[in-house]
């Protein structure tokens, strides 16, 4: 199923807000996960499960420490769901 | 005509009574963090980790084994040589053999009873209850010492940022004996192999006598814990609370059912997320000895359980959902009646 960035990036939103308490308005493509929202290491591990299960994507642990900022993931959701 | 074989039936089977020995000497995040360039606040938030026991040189593997083995049968109110067999689970005995089960039934002035020691890390000593409940069930056994003991302090690289500050010494033991109502579940149990690396020791004995490695050179002169936090993180919380709800269902009950839960005591990040996930009900107790204990490896179930008892004396007799899960990796969580009061 194709999903749109736009659509990624709405879900990601969510789910950082819910997992690591950072408001969804703060949360932008260019911000970097660890450095600019303060999302350590383990809530990393909890936002990449929310985003499998709800984008339906595989997101392997190697590839985690490659999604350094939120417009990485939308890359990363996008391509693995099309 | 060949003759048949003729077995033996046993009854269902229970936790009699726990006991556990925590290391005297009590460790503050602010003793380990200069030499892994970290900090009081860091490692709270990562682990909940607000102290942990480091054993010192008059408190051995061995030692902590039997003082909790002594005050288990002593809530028993048994007697060593009531035990028939004894499970001893750790990573830490310094000895490749024999084992150390054998050497703390010569501790304890018994040594007859069948002895032997499991390697399934954190998740020794669910492996422990469930080899207990099925050897009591198949009329193997009647009264089983079930013991999880840790020195990781003495395989841990006080320099690696990635451990240093998790794990701890201690042991904790339990005594399980017959009983008419079941009081130990099914055990769900089983490995993700292919994840082996995840946690392990590194390097092998042969290779630090006989090969210069990466590790050897780097100083590695005993082999010492290392951990991929993020993957052991996600198999832990995910899969994990998957198998507890499994343990579970095979003991028909559900979260509602449940007075206590004592996971593995790996990280309180772990824990709360694992309940979260299990939509564990706020009237459940949770156990959080990682807290003031850190991780104490096969040693953290039976402690956590003795601590909780302490605290909430109203457990006695409650329902608990217990689950181990460590390098291997391997787990095994099973239902169990919490022991009556001694």
């Amino acid at each position: 199923m194709a999903l749109s960035p736009a659509d990624v990036l709405a879900g990601i939103k969510e789910i950082v807000e819910e997992v690591a308490g950072i408001p969804a308005a703060s949360i932008e493509l260019g911000k970097n996960f660890t450095e600019d929202l303060e999302v350590d290491s383990l809530s990393m591990v909890e936002v990449v499960v929310a985003c499998e299960e709800r984008f339906g994507v595989k997101i392997p642990d190697e590839k985690v420490t490659e999604l350094a900022t939120v417009g990485d993931a939308v890359n990363f959701i996008v391509n693995a769901a099309a | 005509m060949t003759k048949v074989i003729s077995t033996k039936t046993g009854t269902e089977s229970q936790i009699l009574a726990v006991g556990s020995y925590r290391p005297k000497r009590v460790v503050p995040n602010s003793e380990i963090v200069d030499r892994i360039d970290s900090s009081d606040e860091w490692i709270q938030q990562r682990t909940g980790i607000e102290t942990r026991r480091f054993a010192g040189s008059d408190e051995t593997v061995l030692d902590m084994a039997t003082w909790a083995a002594e005050a288990a049968l002593k809530n028993a109110k048994l007697s060593i040589s009531d035990i028939d067999t004894i499970i001893v689970a750790t990573i830490t005995f310094p000895f490749q053999a024999p084992s150390a089960a054998t050497a703390i039934l010569q501790r304890l002035g018994h040594p007859k009873a069948a002895a032997f020691d499991v390697n399934a890390a954190c998740a020794g000593f669910s492996y422990g209850v469930a080899m207990a409940h099925d050897f009591i069930k198949s009329g193997t056994s009647k009264h089983v010492l079930v013991i999880g003991a840790e020195k990781i302090s003495d395989f841990t690289d006080p320099n690696d940022r990635a451990t240093a500050f998790i794990f701890a010494d201690g042991a904790g033991a339990v005594v399980i004996g017959p009983s008419r109502d079941a009081g130990i579940g099914p055990v769900e149990w089983g490995s993700d192999a292919d994840s082996r690396d995840a946690i392990l020791m590194n390097p092998s004995w042969v290779d630090i006598r006989d090969n210069e490695t990466q590790l050897t050179k780097a100083g590695g002169k005993w082999p010492n814990i290392s951990q991929e936090g993020q993957k052991v993180f996600r198999w832990a919380v995910f899969s994990m609370s998957k198998a507890a709800l499994k343990a579970l269902e095979s003991a028909g009950l559900t979260v509602n059912d449940l007075d206590a839960f004592i996971p593995h005591q790996a990280n309180i990040r772990i824990i709360e997320t694992m309940a979260k996930e299990m939509d564990m009900p706020d009237s459940v107790i949770i156990a959080d000895d990682i807290r003031t204990n850190g991780n104490t490896s096969a040693a953290s179930i039976p402690l956590a359980m003795d601590a909780l008892l302490d605290k909430h004396p109203e457990l006695h007799g409650k329902l608990a959902l217990l689950i181990g899960y460590g390098a291997g990796l391997v787990y095994a969580g099973q239902v169990v009646r919490l022991p009556e009061k001694p």
